[in-house]
């Protein structure tokens, strides 16, 4: 059974978003980072890059594949997880912590309101495993 | 394609109660990794030992008084140099020298001989070898369905191994094979493998795979810290690559050469005519033009399968296998490149989805284990 916290938004990509103020964190969620299995590598982009809704702004790899990662919200990149670089693992061994992928800046601060809540996300996972 | 239309080994049910994720391989339902995860799997066999269910590879039997006779014509090694109890690695080939598949051929008597080859190539390969059967007196079948294939890997699999059979392992040597009982279950015993490690692989009939399956498991203290792991596709592509190995539709093809894939060592032109051995003694002579190469990855990023290999901002290539390499640590790869770039020391550029990444050709085997 995938972990799903309560205080998160989700997007059907399988990204979550945690909101603070004006800036969204961005990362996948245990369900995606289950399917990939073993990340070795993470590409992400710079500060300051922008991206538009839905956009890929990186990648995610595993032993055996490369999944994009998307953006499920407009705006800035105002920080990115640099740690990553070295432990790459932390988006399997804390999807929701320690391996957590972008800070945005939002264009748009109500976007997050019309992404999945966690029951809602809940019930999509039922649909697609 | 759903699972109920791939074809199962007997140990399906095995792995999917083991956690396995199961895919599609060449029309077969198998397990890419097991619950541990690619990289523990991987490192499991470095350090102590994995198990591998190859049950899907084909077995072809070739019988008869002419049987090294006919086997020496389609393949590239030397069948008359094998002894009783011998294997070798050799090349089934075509008439313009490419390879139909690569495979193991075991010597169990003058006239008895064992091909084992791919599982994704088994049809196409039996066609291939019965439709080139002449006047030879030889008997050939494809014995594919009656054996499971199962392979223990590793510093430990021979202690594992041990302790289910009377056979003395350590008296077989390496690419040397013995038939005996494992646990009661009579068995092929063969120190071959594909993952750069010492190991086994062991054939028997598929009615006792959930058994040996179990006991290898359990003999080798699966579940407990430093026990034994099952390991899936994922882990063996990874090890082998790391030690140098080719797979077949990646390194080798219909269109590739072995002298190509650095399979001269097992091309024995001084043997005499084989399928494709006038085309492979034209291409030696001319020298080659092109040539599988070892690269490393300079710059940050994973190539992949396929990608596009540049030397100065030109095209000249692409890569064969690419992958993490988890013993290593290192982003590594093959790549079919003209010869002329096929030097060690060799900086190459990949086009990793849209990004030049800096790579090195480097020596092969990337991985040798110390003996």
């Amino acid at each position: 059974m995938s972990n799903i916290p309560e205080n998160l938004r989700y997007s059907k990509d399988h990204e979550w978003v945690k909101v603070d103020g004006d800036t969204a964190t961005i990362g996948i969620t245990d369900y995606a980072q289950n399917s990939l299995g073993d990340v070795v590598y993470v590409d992400m982009p710079r500060v300051g890059d922008a991206f538009e809704t839905h956009e890929a702004f990186g990648s995610v790899e595993s032993v055996k594949a490369v999944s994009e990662i998307f953006t499920p919200l407009a705006g800035e990149v105002s920080e990115v997880n640099s740690g990553l670089n070295d432990t790459p693992e932390s988006v399997n061994s804390d999807p929701y912590g320690t391996g957590w992928m972008i800070k945005i800046k939002m264009k748009n601060p109500g976007e997050a309101d019309a992404m999945l809540s966690a029951v809602e996300y809940e019930e999509y996972l039922t649909t697609v495993s | 394609m759903s699972s109920e239309n791939l074809k199962k080994t007997p140990l399906n049910a095995e792995h999917r109660e083991l956690g396995g994720k199961m895919v599609d391989f060449g029309g077969w339902d198998m397990p890419v990794q097991y619950s541990a995860g690619v990289i523990e799997e991987h490192m499991a066999t470095r350090t102590r030992a994995g198990l591998f269910d190859v049950s899907h590879m084909g077995e072809i039997w070739a019988e008869g008084p002419d049987a090294i006779e006919f086997v020496n014509r389609l393949t590239t090694n030397d069948v008359t140099k094998l002894v009783d109890g011998q294997a070798h690695y050799s090349a089934l080939t075509n008439d313009l020298g490419g390879v139909v598949d690569d495979l193991l051929v075991y010597r169990f008597g003058q006239e008895r001989l064992l091909l084992v080859v791919n599982a994704a190539t088994t049809d196409k390969d039996w066609e291939w070898i019965a439709s080139h059967k002449a006047d030879e007196n030889v008997a050939l079948r494809n014995a594919s369905a009656d054996y499971c294939q199962i392979a223990v890997q590793g510093p430990d699999a021979l202690g594992i191994l041990q302790g289910l059979t009377e056979t003395e392992l350590d008296s077989i040597k390496y690419y040397h094979f013995a038939t005996g009982s494992v646990d009661g279950v009579e068995s092929i015993i063969s120190r071959t493998g594909y993952t750069g490690e010492d190991g086994f692989e062991v054939y028997a009939s598929p009615e006792f795979a959930v058994h040996l399956w179990n006991k290898l498991l359990k003999t080798g203290n699966y579940g407990q810290e430093n026990g034994i792991l099952p390991a899936g596709l994922a882990a063996r592509n990874t090890l082998r690559l790391e030690a140098g190995m080719s797979l077949y539709g990646h390194e080798l093809s219909d269109s590739i050469t072995p002298y190509e894939a650095n399979l001269g060592w097992i091309t024995k032109l001084q043997k005499g005519d084989f399928t494709g051995s006038e085309e492979l003694e034209k291409q030696k002579e001319e020298g080659l033009k092109r040539k599988l190469i070892g690269f490393e990855m300079k710059d940050r990023g994973i190539a992949r399968d396929d990608q596009a290999v540049y030397v100065d901002g030109e095209k000249v290539g692409y890569v064969t296998s690419g992958s993490p390499a988890p013993y290593l640590k290192k982003n590594i790869g093959f790549a079919l490149l003209p010869v002329e770039f096929a030097n060690i020391g060799q900086e190459i550029t990949i086009d990793v989805r849209g990004k030049h990444l800096i790579a090195e050709v480097v020596p092969t085997p990337f991985y040798k284990r110390q003996k």
